[in-house]
């Protein structure tokens, strides 16, 4: 894969978000940046790591039952792991088309389902990996450089 | 300009003064899709919007951006300003729409420049 993160860990966080949960929706994006800027992360890199987090989150509250979520941290960058329980996704090629949704009326009038996340997430990410089995969940693996480890990779 | 210098130039309704009315306000974004704010909002931006539900709030604490505004007198929900209190967002309404407030806060010298 490539812009991929490498190198030992230096910090593993756990998270778990509950679909359709509204009221807490944000709170784990909340904890990561919390984190990051505790351990002093370049600000862009947070920057970019709370805009990827949000929206798996939010994707997690909109459509999941349940969703796992790891943070990790090298030296390289970040990597995290949104591993959700919910319906999948049956066609991975279309739910990363911008403007695509399948989002019910009443989350659209909440501000969500414009079809922005999983593009979004592609966008500000260095690589996205979407697996998903119709039925059982989707796993997103995404991975955000550092900007020393970015000049090294480009 | 500060958040609390909006507040009087533009008489502002404030529903919850937060942590942040002395933040200066660097710029502004208007948006009422959530995934575009998370996007293109800025730290010490105003954001004004007509979503009054309690997901705004986690979206401006997250971006730290300096106030929301409620466009066009849009009523909060019960829970955003429970929410704004536990954040410590700054919530601010208004009774002009987006439009009106984009002009009023251009002619204040709020450009949405970066």
């Amino acid at each position: 894969m490539a812009a991929s993160t490498h190198g030992p860990v230096l910090f593993r966080r756990s998270f778990k978000v509950v679909g359709s949960d509204f009221l807490n929706a944000g709170s784990v994006s909340k904890d990561i940046k919390k984190a990051l800027k505790q351990l002093n992360v370049d600000a862009e890199v947070i920057w970019r790591a709370l805009i990827v987090s949000y929206e798996a989150e939010m994707n997690a509250v909109l459509y999941a039952h349940e969703c796992d979520i790891t943070l990790e941290i090298s030296h390289s960058g970040i990597h995290l792991v949104f591993d959700d329980r919910g319906p999948g996704i049956p066609d991975i090629a279309l739910a990363m088309t911008e403007g695509f949704s399948t989002a019910t009326r009443e989350m659209r009038e909440r501000g969500f389902g414009a079809g922005l996340g999983l593009p979004n997430i592609k966008k500000t990410s260095d690589s996205l990996e979407v697996t998903s089995t119709v039925g059982k969940g989707t796993r997103l693996d995404i991975h955000i450089l550092f900007p020393q480890a970015q000049s090294k990779a480009a | 300009m500060r958040v609390r210098d909006l507040v009087t130039e533009l008489g502002l309704e404030v529903i919850h003064e937060g942590d942040h009315m002395d933040d200066p306000v660097e710029g502004g974004y208007v948006g009422d899709l959530l995934s575009d704010v998370i996007a293109s909002g800025r730290r010490n931006d105003v954001w004004l919007t007509i979503q009054s539900h309690e997901n705004i709030i986690a979206v401006a604490s997250l971006k730290d951006l300096a106030a929301i505004v409620l466009a066009k007198s849009t009523t909060p929900h019960d829970e955003t300003i429970l929410h704004a209190q536990r954040e410590g967002v700054t919530l601010l309404r208004s009774n002009l729409t987006s439009y009106q407030l984009v002009a009023r806060l251009a002619a204040l010298g709020v450009s949405g420049d970066r």
